[in-house]
């Protein structure tokens, strides 16, 4: 297939950026996104031209290092698939295709279409996780989760840590990322005593980087691993209820 | 200079050794903890998990990684699951049982000792994880499920779906994340270690280049942890991801570090074939996928039907066929070859004729399809995605793919190197699986040597510095390690050649595969020590780099990776070479039992090789560490 790109180009943080074009030649349906790029790299190299930067490691849809916007999409046109699994045979040749970075206040560029998410991380730090201090825990048989459970938890936890969900919101919001990792951890028993203090930490840290959530649903059609926007509705609950939980705890503890 | 090598094991009773030993070390008091700082480089399952734990204790660490997230580590590829000795199935498992395997799997060339420690830990390994939140698979009732997997005749995998090292690392990663919240961690996103920084014979920090920004940093500790991981990218097409590389251990070796059973690598029987010369890694399909699926190939050479089309009488099961006792399940080096076998017979399936196939039929009519799709879903999913083909309808095509690697840094029972203050955890570094790997056995390797091992050995090490400063970053070991590692990243740039670093290392890929892949023999080896330094030759000369130094530059960051993987891409021909038995994954041809089985040679190569570092890859010396066999009778593997 023969194909036009677009690709963002930007020397840096504080650099200006633009759509530049490139030509592409002889691309077979086969190829994967990402390899796509690797021959446009190798031709821009060979020509004396600085290869276009993207992120990208794993390339089983798994790392959540990748992600582009293809065409204006979150990961491009399919369904359910991160950038690095898409492959060549969704384009017809002749086609033009736009690459961007993620673009969110919160996830600055790095270079061309590599950009920053560390405020994921701040996220996380905040409160995603279960106070488990190495050695502490007791036989695993000793918790039991149902297995119903455990299966909803998981669904939660197959976020990637991708970004897609706030590239893809109108509002750069960070809600369904947030709201997975809560639900991940607040559905099962072992993180039910941290439950009300997790939701307001995380939720607090989220709105110091990203927009506000106003339902409409991007997120959710973007992300790679299908994750429910119900888990918005939960952490939506579970955070209002905290309001009321913590001051509980609060005035206990004096 | 011969290398003394000290494994430091403990004497004693296998089943008390550990518990004994732990007593035995010496501790540091919990105020003084603070006064120590750790660097630990990578953030994977070993990494953030040794990182997390050694915060939690007290430690003050510095985690270092290239990625943008410690959540990006190739842990979080893993698949299958991890392996644990609960016997919560009754089904006659025991850590005794788990040892066993672990040395039968690894075809006796592992440490007895170290062995038995991994699967005594395997039982806290489940708990702490846990613990944390990783949602394991249950059975009905709330308990947790167990699958079986190759090389074990009980069920003791312990799995999450399709993504049980998703889950694991993101399990530490959240530990990690924890500590990082409370300052007990200083955190350094996109930051590469370039060489390890030794003074007097010790440890005493690391060189790292800024990614973003491209400077060249020193930082100091009283300890120094490499868990950066496998080198199987020195084939260029592997299941490892793009950016895994060699740089963190190979460097440590040119500083003296001893570097184990190089040759020691793992082809893993189940990848999707590759395509065509594009082709920038091969993908992994679970070895769990071996459970329920049937290999086979049709029994006439060069037969063009489709599958459906072949009679259930003209298939080969051939794996069935050979070994009856473990079938589908043999052990992941024993699947591979058979498979490289039935290609080379000129019975591969597929446009290339490069796969056999796996086969879901039985399965789905036996279980039903919902039950398929529960089990890998997720996997299947991706396999269609990747060749747009469907597996609930067609078998799969696979093929082995190179995956990990059991080599690595040369570590004593206390997992530290030869030199002291150096530590190498995880796939970093050769202790535990000996010339082959079980599935499900990384994931708990890597986790048992940082949350239960690395924290209680690292403090026998540091209790001797008590008082001691570290060694300031103006000092002259750091300096001059800083400006060989500026003048190293600055010369790439100056070469201004023809060629991309990736097609040289695609080059070097295609002569490691050929030579010291699969199958190695005398010539072939030879072979590729004339070939590896006439391309490293080439490529000194002709690569090309551009950009500059001073940004977020890729394509230098890939070059110096490569041109690590020359160095060590000889070390692993000469070790294959002077390794002249066939054993797990390392299967010379001159070494094989009269049905094509690997034969080993006790009586000469039951020992570690350890290298030392010349100066010339091609010229690194032996250093012989024997093995001792005092629990497991050495008998010939039979999977029959």
């Amino acid at each position: 297939m023969d194909l036009t790109l677009q690709v963002w180009r930007q020397a840096g943080p504080n650099a200006p950026g633009r759509l530049v074009d490139y030509p592409v030649k002889d691309i077979s349906p086969d190829m994967s996104f990402l390899e796509m790029l690797d021959i446009v790299n190798e031709g821009l190299n060979a020509q004396g031209i600085e290869p276009i930067a993207f992120d990208h490691d794993c390339r089983e849809g798994i790392c959540g290092m990748c992600g582009l916007m293809i065409n204006g999409l979150a990961h491009g046109p399919q369904l359910g698939t991160a950038t690095c699994q898409l492959h060549m045979r969704k384009f017809k040749d002749g086609d033009t295709i736009v690459i961007e970075p993620w673009k969110a206040a919160g996830f600055p560029i790095v270079r061309d279409l590599a950009v920053d998410r560390s405020t994921f991380d701040r996220i996380i730090e905040a409160g995603g996780f279960i106070t488990v201090p190495t050695g502490s825990a007791s036989d695993a048989n000793l918790t039991l989760v149902p297995k119903e459970v455990a299966d909803w938890s998981m669904d939660a936890a197959a976020c990637i840590g991708c970004g897609a969900c706030v590239a893809a919101c109108p509002n750069s919001a960070a809600q369904l990322f947030t709201a997975a990792k809560i639900a991940h951890l607040s559905l099962l028993p072992q993180g039910q005593p941290e439950r009300w203090t997790r939701v307001e930490a995380m939720v607090d840290k989220m709105e110091e980087f990203f927009g506000s959530c106003t339902n409409h649903g991007e997120c959710e059609t973007a992300c790679p691993k299908e994750i429910s926007i119900d888990f918005i509705a939960l952490m939506n609950k579970d955070y209002m209820k905290a309001k009321f939980k913590n001051r509980r705890l609060v005035s206990q503890t004096g | 200079m011969v290398l003394e090598l000290d494994a430091k094991i403990p004497e004693g009773d296998l089943d008390t050794l550990w518990e004994k030993h732990k007593f035995d070390m010496k501790l540091v008091n919990p105020n003084n903890k603070r006064k120590f700082d750790i660097i630990v480089v990578g953030t994977g399952l070993a990494g953030a998990s040794a990182a997390a734990s050694l915060a939690e204790l007290g430690y003050k660490v510095k985690a270092f990684t290239y990625h943008d997230s410690p959540r990006r580590a190739h842990s979080i590829a893993a698949q299958g699951g991890i392996n644990a000795a609960k016997n919560y199935h009754g089904d006659g498992d025991s850590v005794f049982r788990l040892f066993y395997d672990t040395v039968k799997g690894g075809d006796y060339r592992s440490r007895e000792e170290n062995v038995y420690r991994l699967a005594e830990v395997s039982l806290n390994i489940i708990d702490q994880a846990t613990a944390q939140g990783v949602p394991f698979a249950r059975e009905y009732g709330g308990k947790l499920d167990n699958r079986s997997f190759g090389g074990a005749q009980v069920s003791r995998t312990f799995y999450a779906r399709g993504q049980t090292g998703q889950q694991l690392l993101l399990g530490a990663y959240q530990s990690l994340a924890r500590v990082v919240g409370l300052g007990q961690v200083e955190m350094h996103t996109r930051t590469e270690m370039l060489d390890v920084v030794v003074k007097d014979g010790r440890a005493v920090g690391i060189v790292t280049r800024n990614l973003i920004t491209g400077e060249i940093e020193s930082h100091s500790a009283h300890a120094v942890v490499l868990a950066t991981g496998g080198y199987s990218n020195v084939y260029y097409l592997s299941t490892n991801a793009m950016a895994c590389n060699a740089t963190a251990i190979w460097r440590a070796h040119r500083r003296g570090a001893a570097f184990a059973n190089p040759c020691y690598t793992q082809i893993h029987p189940t990848c999707i074939p590759s395509a065509e010369e594009f082709q920038s890694k091969l993908t992994l399909m679970s070895e769990s996928l071996r459970n329920d699926g049937r290999i086979w190939v049709s029994k006439k050479a060069g037969d063009d039907r489709k599958a459906n089309e072949i009679p259930e009488s003209e298939r080969d099961y051939y794996l069935e066929r050979r070994y009856p006792a473990f079938g589908n399940l043999v052990p992941r080096d024993v699947a591979s070859r058979n498979a490289e076998a039935m290609i080379n017979e000129g019975k591969g399936v597929g446009p290339l004729k490069n796969g056999v196939y796996l086969d879901f039929a039985d399965s789905i009519k036996r279980l039903g399809i919902d039950t398929i799709r529960e089990r890998y879903g997720n996997l299947f999913e991706m396999y269609e995605r990747i060749t747009d083909e469907n597996p609930y309808e067609v078998p799969m095509r696979i093929y082995p793919a190179p995956h990990y690697t059991m080599g690595g840094l040369w570590v004593d029972y206390h997992l530290m190197t030869n030199i002291p203050g150096l530590y190498a955890i995880g796939e970093a570094n050769f202790s535990d699986h000996g010339a082959n790997r079980l599935g499900a056995s990384a994931l708990m390797q890597g986790l048992a040597d940082g949350y239960f091992v690395l924290p209680y050995t690292i403090g026998d090490y540091l209790a001797g510095m008590l008082g001691d400063p570290v060694v300031p970053t103006d000092d002259a070991a750091f300096t001059e390690v800083e400006s060989e590692v500026t003048g190293r990243t600055n010369h790439w740039l100056s070469i201004n050649g023809t060629r991309s670093a990736d097609y040289f290392h695609r080059e070097l890929g295609k002569i490691m595969i050929a030579h010291c892949g699969m199958s190695r023999n005398e010539a072939g080896l030879k072979q590729a020590l004339i070939e590896i330094p006439a391309l490293y030759e080439e490529f000194k000369k002709d690569v090309k780099v551009l950009g500059s130094a001073e940004t977020f530059n890729q394509s230098l960051e890939n070059v110096q990776r490569v041109d690590d993987y020359f160095q060590l891409a000889e070390l692993m021909c000469l070790d294959a070479l002077n390794r002249e038995e066939s054993c797990g994954g390392h299967y010379r041809e001159e070494s094989q039992t009269e049905d094509g089985e690997a034969l080993r040679n006790d009586d000469d190569f039951a020992y570690v090789a350890a290298w030392e570092w010349t100066g010339d890859p091609g010229k690194a010396e032996l250093t012989k560490e024997p093995l001792d066999f005092k629990n497991v009778k050495l008998s010939q593997r039979s999977y029959k």
